[in-house]
């Protein structure tokens, strides 16, 4: 073994370029100037080939002579050959080697470096999302504008927001109160804004109607919102003395605890609408179903498309994909929203023309326009 | 200014928000990290505001007796020997605290969780009426899938077969459809938020 290893320093030492194995270290692109990328040659290197050691030490040092410490295990069946290693300081130069060694052989790479890392301004990997952002607010900015100019926008029926009036009208012949429910989302999520909107439109359709409205709450931002948003409907429906604070309340952040507190509510007060609009997760089917066994009409809507699922087979009407966020543009008739609605029409119409010519070209074996969606 | 100021404050984060993910550098990462920060005290007050709210609330359920008031008091009682457990023994792994939440709410928290196996067979058994063609279709790609993915079927390589098919070609198709119609939702909504336009979430005029 030793002389194999004689052998082939020996003729590393005469023909470097035929032996040599190569460690690269490289800045990492569109990082905080904190990560370096270090890559290397298929393992084992030519010398340690007839041994060939299942894992190496990867060294770092501030100098190329300098006090090397450890970084990481390099694993010789690693097939991506890189490593990121991170955490490291803005413009300190720093050196690589890989080392291999046991009670027979000593086996160290090239040193590589010195090379610093740099910190980045602007993340190139992700300038299709820009893009694809800017046309988006171009083709919504430009349909705000037409519905601020008054232009009529057409916008095709949606069945469960066309159900919302009977659904109150419902409640409000039976005498009972109408559940509304925003999920566990958290106010910064889309469909939690979405969910307050229609609320908004509910609050103002049930105060003329004076019909209760029950909402039990899992987070206590929304619960500050939804009483806001509530009252202000109230307000404008010029019923703001039928606004009881007391009947939008938190109950708890607990997931099970709240599908049991909204459950037992609807067994208690048996109401006869229930409306499911914001972010679901397990409890969906939890409440959906009780529902169903009350007889409540049930209408829902979520940004989850495998709790849709469950809304589908127990609801009676549940919005689909973007309806949920259309609703509040639908139920107000507010031009500018309506227009955003338009906007994300038209937007459909050219992912669907994307989708197809990507079709074509994926069947051509071509990969530059697959290539042009990815994203780090 | 009741308005413009929330409005202004939701463009001024909302735009810092969205240049963030462009922008990887220091500055950029840091203030993502401190306004991420700022969200948790939010929530944390927020919460205080909504324990006091519902205690409130139950409370005067209780005062005034009405239906179902012996739930309302069980809860507040409930929320109060936690808090008394939990401050006068701590939370350790021995603590009284954790004893009550190790024997009390995660067998409760489970079987309301359990009770989701009994949901999705009646919701099943009341979907899967074959009424039409497409009633049909929907019951026969979910008795291929549960044969399939059930471990006697996954055994039989027809029904493995053709649930595999199922869940990735009709059944993703289907669901990315979705993901694209509410990520150009997302888009909208966030859109609207920042540029104002969307202001029912701000309550009073």
């Amino acid at each position: 073994m030793k002389c194999f290893f004689l052998i082939t320093s020996f003729l590393t030492f005469l023909f470097p370029q035929a032996f040599a194995f190569e460690l690269n270290v490289s800045d990492q692109p569109n990082d905080d100037g904190t990560r370096l990328a270090i890559r290397w040659d298929p393992l084992p290197p030519d010398e340690l080939r007839p041994i060939d050691p299942e894992s190496y030490l990867l060294l770092r040092s501030e100098e190329s002579d300098g006090e090397y410490i450890q970084v990481d295990i390099v694993s010789s069946l690693d097939p991506s050959r890189e490593k990121i290693d991170e955490k490291l300081t803005e413009g300190q130069p720093y050196f690589y080697k890989l080392v291999y060694s046991d009670s027979a052989i000593s086996w160290e790479s090239n040193v590589a470096g010195p090379v610093a890392p740099e910190e980045n301004w602007y993340n190139t990997a992700r300038t299709n999302v820009l893009i694809g952002i800017i046309i988006t607010a171009a083709f919504v900015g430009w349909f705000i504008i037409l519905g601020k100019k008054g232009k009529s926008l057409y916008l095709r029926p949606i069945a469960g927001l066309n159900a919302m009036d009977e659904a109150i009208g419902r409640a409000t012949e039976m005498g009972k109160p109408i559940l509304y429910s925003s999920g566990r989302g958290k106010m910064e999520r889309p469909a939690s804004i979405a969910s307050m909107n229609i609320l908004g439109s509910v609050a103002e359709k049930v105060a003329s109607y004076g019909t209760p409205l029950i909402f039990p709450n899992n987070d206590p931002v929304v619960t500050a919102v939804a009483q806001e948003v509530a009252r202000e409907g109230y307000t404008k429906a010029g019923h703001v003395d039928r606004y009881d604070p007391d009947n939008i309340y938190f109950v708890t952040d607990s997931q099970f605890g709240y599908a049991a507190a909204v459950d037992g509510i609807m067994i208690r007060e048996r109401p006869a609408t229930n409306l499911f609009f914001g972010t679901f997760e397990a409890e969906s089917l939890i409440l959906a179903e009780t529902g169903n066994s009350i007889g409540a009409i049930q209408i829902a809507g979520t940004d989850s498309s495998i709790q849709m699922a469950f809304f589908i087979v127990a609801c009676d009407f549940v919005l689909i994909g973007e309806e949920l966020f259309a609703a509040s543009g639908y139920l107000s008739g507010d031009p500018q929203v309506v227009g955003t609605l338009k906007g994300s029409d038209y937007l459909k119409v050219i992912i669907i023309i994307l989708i197809l010519f990507g079709a074509v070209v994926g069947l051509l074996n071509q990969e530059w326009f697959v290539n042009l969606f990815l994203t780090a | 200014m009741r308005r413009s100021f929330p409005i202004l404050v939701c463009f001024g984060f909302g735009t810092i928000m969205l240049a963030q993910f462009f922008i990887p550098s220091k500055l950029s990462t840091g203030a993502y990290n401190e306004i991420t920060n700022w969200v948790q005290i939010i929530y944390a007050f927020a919460l205080i505001v909504g324990v006091v709210g519902l205690i409130r609330y139950h409370l005067s359920r209780v005062s005034r007796r009405q239906g179902g008031w012996f739930f309302n008091l069980v809860t507040v009682s409930s929320l109060f020997m936690m808090a008394f457990l939990g401050f006068v023994w701590g939370r350790g792994d021995h603590s009284p605290f954790m004893w009550v939440f190790n024997n009390m709410m995660a067998p409760m928290q489970a079987t309301v969780f359990s009770l989701l196996a009994f949901f999705v067979a009646s919701a099943a058994y009341r979907g899967f009426v074959a009424r039409n063609i497409e009633a049909f279709l929907l019951l026969f790609s979910a008795v291929m899938i549960m044969f399939g993915i059930a471990s006697i079927g996954n055994s039989i390589p027809p029904f493995s077969d053709i649930a595999n098919w199922i869940l990735m070609n009709p059944s993703m198709t289907a669901r990315r459809g979705i993901f694209i119609g509410v990520g150009l939702g997302t888009i909208a909504v966030s859109l609207r938020v920042i540029l104002g336009v969307e202001r029912t979430y701000l309550g009073k005029e």
